[in-house]
């Protein structure tokens, strides 16, 4: 299997393992989550007010072990998709990096295995912890994942130093062949449909950064000075403001959660308009994966941010947005699948 | 390879390698340490609180929200670095089917080569220059100079397709 193989396979499988990731996490942990979070602050503040600071403490525990769960889940979701990103990105490249063959292999190899123990070592760091670790904030799984990070890193750099010497002349001993141009329907319409989902993502991040990080931040600081008054007597009902500040927190996490998806998702689009050539099926069964991988790409997002004012069938719609882009990347990559077995078996033949 | 391709593919390669580069010096010197400062300051105003000591409550909070100011934007610098470093190589690859001069293609590379830039580095110096308006002007300047990239390769390829 060429590097460029390799790069796609591992890619494909690296976005559709972290989106599974992704949705298991949404469905079955996200809610919960926030919900026990919820009760562990109401605590909190009911421990306030019986002047009992060992129990704020012993709460606070436990919403920094909460927060460690729901925040590493989060990175290793997000940080299996970019590195499956890169290796799509990479797979592009690969007929301008002038290294041998061997050695663009190895490091298509690497570069895969790595994306897979990023995530994995991000996922340990809650449960870990900081056992047997000689440091004193940094646990084993953190030490995985970090370095993991730098082998991605390093693998990037020698990628870079193949590009670099392509572009002083020098070529690979047996390079891989460019992609020849490809103005299918399914090609045109995740170009214009990923740059289009990206413009939109991009719009609505700068509204968000104009209009809505700000007075958030500013709000979180307010409920928490309400809470912490109304929790020694001072008025107000402190429960209320605890369910001020959870809605807060939802709001945040929709407004980013949509923003970065729906970029995402058009960087996955446009990047899948490399791969169509190498998609094996009759043209009905391509322009279905596009149609479904693109409608997905839109509920996803736009149901996360109506969440918050349909509440849980919103979310449970943009479930199925991201199942549906999940189905259309594996309708793809059984397509792939099925082209480079005919590959191979031609190569059989030719034998 | 055009000017405008090899600018957008080498930036691009340079700036995830740079993100990344920042993502691992930041979780393995900064981020535990922060993490641990908000969540130790949250705790001491509750702990306060229950103590019924006001003013170092309201203490604890400012150093929780100031804390927590500069970690988001920490963890968003390094996020949009290598996002936007993607957009970059992916533009640099499909560069050709924009149905542009290579004058209009180099000012678009240039664009968001700039704004991919300079828009996440403006967030990390709002952590160092709270809420100035320099760190903001750039911010904005650098985010706009992105969507106005973004949108003018998407009339390039909406035109390839009219032409098409």
């Amino acid at each position: 299997m060429s590097a460029r193989r390799v790069l796609i396979f591992g890619g494909i499988a690296l976005i559709a393992g972290g989106m599974l990731f992704g949705d298991i996490f949404a469905v079955f942990l996200l809610h919960q989550n926030g919900g026990r979070t919820g009760e562990a602050l109401l605590a909190a503040s009911r421990a306030v007010t019986a002047r009992d600071s060992a129990a704020v403490r012993q709460d606070f525990a436990r919403i920094g072990g909460l927060l460690e769960d729901h925040g590493t889940k989060l990175d290793a979701h997000a940080h299996m998709i970019a590195a499956g990103y890169l290796a799509l990105l990479l797979a592009l490249l690969q007929p301008y990096v002038a290294l041998s063959c061997r050695s663009r292999k190895i490091l298509a190899q690497l570069f895969v295995a790595v994306g897979l123990l990023l995530p994995l070592g991000i996922f340990l760091i809650h449960y870990v912890g900081l056992a047997y670790s000689p440091f004193s904030v940094i646990g084993w799984a953190s030490v995985l994942a970090d370095f993991a990070g730098a082998l991605l890193i390093a693998v990037l750099i020698a990628e870079a130093w193949g590009l670099w010497r392509y572009f002083r002349g020098l070529r690979p001993d047996v390079g891989e062949p460019a992609l020849p141009p490809d103005n299918s329907w399914e090609s045109r319409t995740l170009l214009a449909g990923g740059t289009l989902l990206i413009v939109i993502g991009f719009l609505y991040g700068a509204w968000y950064a104009a209009f809505d990080l700000y007075e958030h931040e500013a709000r979180e600081k307010n409920i928490l000075s309400a809470m912490l008054n109304a929790s020694t007597g001072s008025g107000g009902d402190a429960a209320q403001f605890v369910g001020d500040y959870g809605r807060l927190q939802a709001e945040k996490a929709v407004d980013v959660a949509a923003h970065s998806h729906i970029i995402e998702f058009g960087l996955l689009a446009i990047l899948l308009t490399f791969v169509q050539r190498f998609v094996f099926l009759n043209s009905r069964w391509k322009r279905f994966w596009v149609r479904l991988l693109l409608a997905g790409s839109i509920i996803l997002p736009l149901f996360v941010l109506l969440e918050m004012h349909l509440g849980l069938i919103a979310g449970g719609i943009a479930d199925l947005g991201g199942l549906m882009v999940l189905i259309a990347l594996l309708g793809m990559l059984a397509g792939i699948l099925r082209y480079t077995g005919a590959l191979d078996a031609q190569e059989e033949n030719a034998r | 390879m055009s000017a405008a391709r090899k600018l957008l593919i080498f930036g691009g390669l340079a700036l995830a390698a740079f993100g990344m580069l920042y993502g691992l010096h930041y979780a393995l010197f900064v981020e535990h340490q922060t993490l641990d400062r908000m969540g130790g300051s949250l705790t001491t105003a509750f702990v306060d609180a229950a103590e019924r000591n006001l003013p170092a409550t309201q203490l604890a909070i400012d150093e929780y929200t100031d804390t927590k100011y500069n970690y988001v934007r920490q963890v968003d610098a390094h996020s949009h670095w290598i996002g936007l470093a993607m957009v970059m190589i992916i533009l640099g690859v499909v560069l050709e089917r924009l149905t542009f001069r290579e004058g209009t293609r180099v000012a678009i590379a240039l664009a968001l080569s700039i704004g991919s830039f300079s828009f996440p580095s403006a967030v990390i110096l709002q952590t160092l220059t709270h809420r100035s308006s320099l760190s903001s002007g750039v911010a904005v300047v650098g985010s706009a100079l992105v969507i106005i990239a973004m949108v003018a390769a998407a009339v390039g390829f909406a035109r390839q397709r009219i032409l098409a």
